[in-house]
């Protein structure tokens, strides 16, 4: 709690690929000096269940995001679009496989 | 492990503004609230002080079981212990992370914790004495956490309730080990027997404790239930707790040390006597029997971990070049 001491270490976000075959996903954050010792950080926190084969971490701050007052924007376009999913076409009784 | 609420702000809610509308739309739909949408700075207050002392509590909690781990009566109890004891630093983490995306830092929350600011869960200011205190707390106080935190899991504040997700599935095995430890213990000698049934004496009221005051006297159960941040009262959670325990511990055949609990068949629940309160505010406000020893084993291992923390930014930087 000396003056001399530095504040927080950068926050990194942490992705854990699972053995069976699923995408990297994210898992939570943890601070540390450099990636080294997040990637450390990582597998000690996130990983003492056999959760994961694989591990990913990224810089919070490098990180790009949408921001919540575009959320309208970007989403809501999708919602007058139902012809995009199968369940609004309909199938004929009698006919499979399709 | 553990939060308990203690001290909130009773600050007013930025009422009527176009945003209240939606916060109060969303959380009445039952959407999560994330971290960059907005949402009323008592709301915002409420949860930094509620997360950051469950993160404490995990934190502090760590030392009474650390107590016992050298001492853990063989290398397999050593193992769990020390697994356990590594969980629970995990615990700490994952919601120190949930609170810094309310726009704390990590250093403002350790900060508070070491020059007392900010509370923890009364329960860890209870001394282990015996190795049969590492069985209670497992069955007790894991038992009582886990009652809390499974509601949590669905409360309003995604990254919180996610956290909590992650808690809790790790958490099971915690109860049990400490179930395990005591069942062990009641079939071994007389005073392996009388052990257990010690450590039951000293740790049941604490633990019944862990729930915070009863509702009449909580003036914040309200509030924070509107806001689905508590989904259950704390008398219900006692309540819940006495309930699932009491036949566990005729179970060990030990006798839980409350004249007044009895089966009440008409309720369907048990019912059972009053803590004392006056302990609990003692212990909360700082006085009770390891408070200082607690703090003091914090600040020193902050302390003395100042140079590792110093040449860990050296070595990175030297990375960088």
């Amino acid at each position: 709690m000396s003056e001399a001491e530095p504040k927080d270490w950068p926050l990194w976000e942490v992705f854990v690929r699972s053995a069976h075959g699923l995408a990297h996903k994210h898992v939570g954050s943890l601070h540390a000096a450099g990636p080294e010792m997040a990637l450390q950080n990582a597998r000690d926190v996130y990983t003492r269940r056999n959760e994961g084969a694989s591990l990913w971490i990224v810089r919070a701050s490098d990180i790009v995001a949408t921001q919540p007052e575009d959320r309208e924007a970007l989403f809501t376009a999708a919602e007058d679009k139902p012809y995009r999913h199968p369940t609004h076409y309909t199938v004929p009784e009698g006919v499979k496989n399709l | 492990m553990y939060t308990q609420m203690v001290d909130v702000s009773e600050r007013g809610l930025d009422e009527n503004s176009e945003q209240q509308r939606i916060f109060d739309d969303k959380i009445d739909r039952g959407v999560t609230i994330e971290a960059d949408d907005w949402m009323p700075r008592a709301y915002r207050e409420t949860l930094v002080r509620q997360i950051s002392q469950h993160a404490h509590s995990e934190i502090v909690g760590m030392l009474p079981e650390g107590n016992w781990i050298t001492r853990a009566p063989s290398l397999e109890r050593k193992c769990i212990l020390m697994a356990k004891v590594q969980d629970e630093a995990g615990h700490g983490l994952y919601l120190y992370s949930a609170a810094e995306t309310l726009g704390t830092s990590r250093e403002a929350m350790i900060d508070a914790l070491l020059s007392g600011r900010s509370k923890y869960s009364s329960i860890f200011n209870y001394p282990t004495l015996t190795w049969a205190d590492v069985g209670a707390i497992g069955w007790l106080v894991d038992g009582a956490a886990i009652i809390n935190q499974i509601p949590l899991t669905r409360c309003s504040y995604g990254p919180y309730a996610r956290a909590m997700v992650r808690v809790c599935k790790e958490e099971s095995f915690h109860q049990r080990q400490g179930f395990e430890v005591l069942t062990t213990l009641c079939r071994g000698t007389p005073d392996q027997k009388a052990l257990a049934q010690d450590a039951l004496d000293r740790w049941w009221w604490p633990a019944v404790m862990m729930f915070g005051p009863p509702d009449a006297e909580s003036k914040h159960n309200e509030r924070s239930m509107r806001w689905k941040i508590k989904l259950y009262t704390n008398d219900e959670l006692r309540q819940k707790f006495v309930d699932q325990t009491a036949p566990q511990a005729d179970f060990l055949d030990l006798a839980i040390p409350d004249p007044d609990l009895a089966w009440n068949g008409e309720r369907g629940h048990y019912d059972f006597g009053s803590p004392n309160w006056t302990e609990f505010y003692d212990v909360v406000s700082g006085n009770g029997p390891c408070n200082r020893e607690r703090l003091r084993a914090r600040i020193a291992a902050h302390e003395d971990g100042a140079w590792v923390r110093e040449a860990a930014v050296a070595y990175a930087e030297k990375r960088k070049q």
